[in-house]
């Protein structure tokens, strides 16, 4: 029997200074391949791109704010609609994510690196390069005008429209390199995640001891290899068509644009819950620490999170209702979709049984991750509305289905990237974010949030399709328009006071201490920010909350377990 | 801030899985994926060309094909040897992979050479075409990684740096290569007898 310590002690690094220090500390970002590191870079990243994405929609909703309105051409507002899609999905959701899991993943298991530190590096580059690389479009992409252009085929660039005769230049061609860059840095990340999670954990951690929010990171990133990969494929059939004259997606040659549209969709259901179980395995950290009691239902929520996965991955031709499958697909696939709401409410009540009774603290994150709870249980029953397929006939393209997924991507996703960066900035940075802006934050996206998304769904049962350039004024979308347009802008206000707040936080914010919301996974162990081998001596855990242990020796959570 | 001890059971055993086991089965069911969607349009296209060559041209690569599915015992006999440190049978059966995965490769090209200068078949024909060299041209691709990486463990092994302390990571590289042969009998099964 040895000893270990609280806190695991960390010797001080001393700090450089100087000019040199400088280009010392830009050519260490360069090259790291330290899994925090890299994972802030993702974070930062995605947060620029965030902004980028977050301004795009500002053109679209000033475009839409009044109609017959003119702020941009239709052939740039085209570019804008597709752009924020694929950015927000491709070059915020997904890299955010897995770089707070980058981050995190190690801390929480008790690990000093991820399986393959270089491997991460790579694969975090990759996906950078992605980013830029869809971007340079607008400069290299020679367009239908002869000038830069960005892609403008939707984000989910249906075929026949990507063909060579309907969209010639290069920028489809961008669009399409850029994913598959972006798409093997993400299959790096989540082998290396996967290996990190069987592999690297400490000792006495088992995996049913796990934090739920590795745990779902796993099941998302088993996810991801059979997600992404599909879509990389498609998009090499696509180049091929391009480039090599090949007829995949060509009709005339006896092709099928049909195809297309499943293999977008094989990718693209189970994208959101690639997108969408991170954010409630930020969910299931936080909740119970602000409601000072572990976790309800473990096991079931691990169950109902693989049960997620797999029925996720039969479920996509519910985008495709309208393209006419026969009775027996449309049945098959409204019912696949109506069951995975079983595991998905299993989830909610989870979290409401966790919340019940607890002593809850209305702190910022906590604030986030409960606005997630309402707003994903809404974004979910809109979803079963549409799993029926005469309904979906209805309301097909209309801006009901965009107020659904902006429900699920900003109602549930973004809410709890928020609710991550208030909780884990303190560990990350070793400062507090300040709590009186992030309040101004959290209300001002809250309430800007609804008055964009709750009317859209009217706009869209009144009729308004996606995508569209303009409106005729008589149709009665005037004012609803001009609301959603409105909270569109507020929240863009609520995001700059976030960016505010992280840049003001990191030089003045209060000092945050190791461990400042009194929480009960391993990486409040280690101080703030941890050092770069994490923790000095290798961590040892006996049940799901190790330092509940180690803060409760009278009464350790293992003397409860099986 | 207080420090608290904390009892360390220090008897327990703990045994985690390989990593690089883990990654390449990761990496594999990524793999499958991609070669599921291209089987996928290969299937789905079968019969669909409206004009030039069917798949009726095709000869089955029989002796390619006993190469490349022989080549898992060989590389299963290198294991084997490398396991029990016999180090010059490991390298006599390494490169025995290695030479039954270039015949292969070989068989490819010349089969690829009749069919573009003898049945005018390109990749540009039609749906045949583009289905055929893009399926087959994956696979080949998948063969050309494998082999590239087997090589390096020959250099090496000439060089004298690998003995039996690697045994673990030869066994994930095989585990690529296995993976490289069984897909083989998919595509061999989907091009050469279904598609015909």
């Amino acid at each position: 029997m040895a000893d270990q310590t609280l806190p695991i002690p960390s010797p001080f690094e001393v700090p450089q200074t100087g000019t040199a220090a400088f280009l010392e500390w830009l050519h260490d970002w360069f090259v790291t391949v330290d899994h925090k590191k890299l994972g802030i870079l993702y974070v930062v990243y995605s947060l620029f791109f965030l902004l980028v994405g977050g301004f795009e929609a500002m053109c679209i909703r000033i475009q839409l704010i009044i109609p017959h309105n003119t702020f941009v051409t239709p052939e740039v507002y085209d570019e804008l609609f597709t752009m924020h899609g694929t950015t927000m999905v491709f070059l915020v959701g997904m890299p955010i994510l897995f770089g707070v899991a980058n981050y995190l993943v190690p801390l929480m298991i008790g690990a000093r690196d991820m399986a393959y530190p270089r491997l991460n590096a790579f694969s975090f580059w990759l996906t950078a390069f992605g980013g830029l690389l869809l971007y340079f479009s607008i400069i290299g992409g020679f367009g239908l005008y002869g000038m830069g252009s960005a892609p403008d085929i939707g984000w989910f660039a249906y075929a026949p429209l990507t063909a060579k005769a309907f969209t010639p230049g290069h920028n489809t061609d961008y669009w399409a390199l850029a994913l598959i860059v972006s798409g093997f840095g993400t299959l790096g990340t989540a082998i290396n995640i996967i290996a990190t999670t069987i592999s690297m954990r400490c000792k006495g951690m088992t995996l049913l001891r796990m934090p739920l929010f590795v745990w779902l990171m796993l099941i998302v990133s088993v996810l991801t290899l059979v997600t992404i990969t599909p879509l990389t494929a498609a998009q090499v059939m696509l180049l091929i068509d391009r480039y090599l004259g090949g007829h995949f997606f060509d009709i005339r040659a006896g092709g099928s644009a049909l195809i297309w549209i499943h293999f977008f969709w094989i990718f693209g259901h189970p994208e959101v819950y690639v997108l969408v179980l991170p954010a409630f395995g930020i969910a299931s950290e936080i909740i119970p620490v602000f409601s000072r009691k572990p976790i309800f239902g473990y096991s079931a929520m691990v169950a109902a999170t693989v049960a997620i996965m797999f029925i996720s991955l039969g479920v996509w031709a519910h985008h495709m209702f309208t393209v006419g499958m026969t009775s027996v697909g449309n049945a098959f696939f409204a019912l696949s979709t109506m069951i995975i709401s079983v595991p998905t409410g299993i989830k909610v009540f989870n979290w409401l049984a966790t919340i019940w009774g607890g002593r809850i603290r209305f702190a910022t994150p906590m604030l986030f991750a409960l606005a997630f709870l309402v707003q994903f249980v809404i974004a979910g029953l809109t979803g079963i509305m549409l799993s029926a397929a005469p309904w979906d006939w209805q309301l097909h393209n209309s801006y009901f289905v965009i107020a659904h997924f902006h429900y699920v991507l900003v109602g549930a996703i973004v809410f709890n990237i928020f609710a991550a960066i208030y909780y884990w900035y303190p560990k990350v940075t070793g400062r507090m974010l300040s709590e009186t802006l992030g309040k101004w934050h959290f209300w001002l996206f809250f309430i800007g949030f609804h008055l964009t998304f709750d009317p859209m769904h009217v706009v869209g049962i009144l009729g308004m399709p996606r995508s569209i350039y303009t409106y005729e004024p008589n149709r009665g979308w005037n004012t609803l328009n001009m609301v959603i347009s409105i909270g569109a802008f507020i929240q863009g206000i609520a995001v700059l006071i976030l960016v505010w707040n992280m840049i003001r936080s990191h030089r003045s914010g209060e000092m945050a201490g190791n461990d400042p919301w009194d929480a009960w996974t391993l990486e409040w162990a280690t101080s703030s920010p941890p050092p770069s081998y994490n923790f000095a001596t290798d961590p040892v855990v006996r049940s799901r909350r190790p330092l509940w242990d180690l803060k409760h020796p009278n009464d350790p959570d293992w003397k409860y377990e099986p | 801030m207080t420090t608290t001890s904390v009892p360390i059971f220090a008897d327990e055993s703990w045994r985690l899985p390989s990593r690089g086991t883990v990654a390449m089965l990761s990496l594999i069911i990524g793999e499958s994926a991609i070669f599921t969607i291209f089987v996928v349009a290969y299937i789905y296209y079968i019969g669909r060309s409206v004009s030039g060559p069917t798949p009726k041209i095709l000869d089955i690569p029989i002796f390619m094909t006993v190469c490349l599915l022989s080549s898992s015992f060989t590389i299963m006999v290198a294991e084997h040897a490398i396991d029990h440190g016999r180090m010059a049978l490991f390298t006599a059966f390494w490169a025995l992979t290695m030479l039954l995965g270039i015949i292969f490769l070989g068989g490819t090209a010349l089969e690829w050479r009749h069919l573009i200068y003898i049945d005018h078949l390109t990749i540009r024909t039609n749906l045949f075409g583009t289905t055929f060299y893009s399926l087959v041209g994956l696979h080949a691709t998948h063969v050309i990684v494998g082999l590239m990486m087997l090589s390096i463990v020959l250099v090496f092994t000439l060089l004298g740096r690998i003995n039996q302390s690697h045994a673990e990571r030869i066994k994930v590289l095989a585990l690529y290569w296995h993976f490289v042969d069984a897909v083989w009998v998919v595509v061999f099964t989907v091009v050469y007898i279904v598609g015909r």
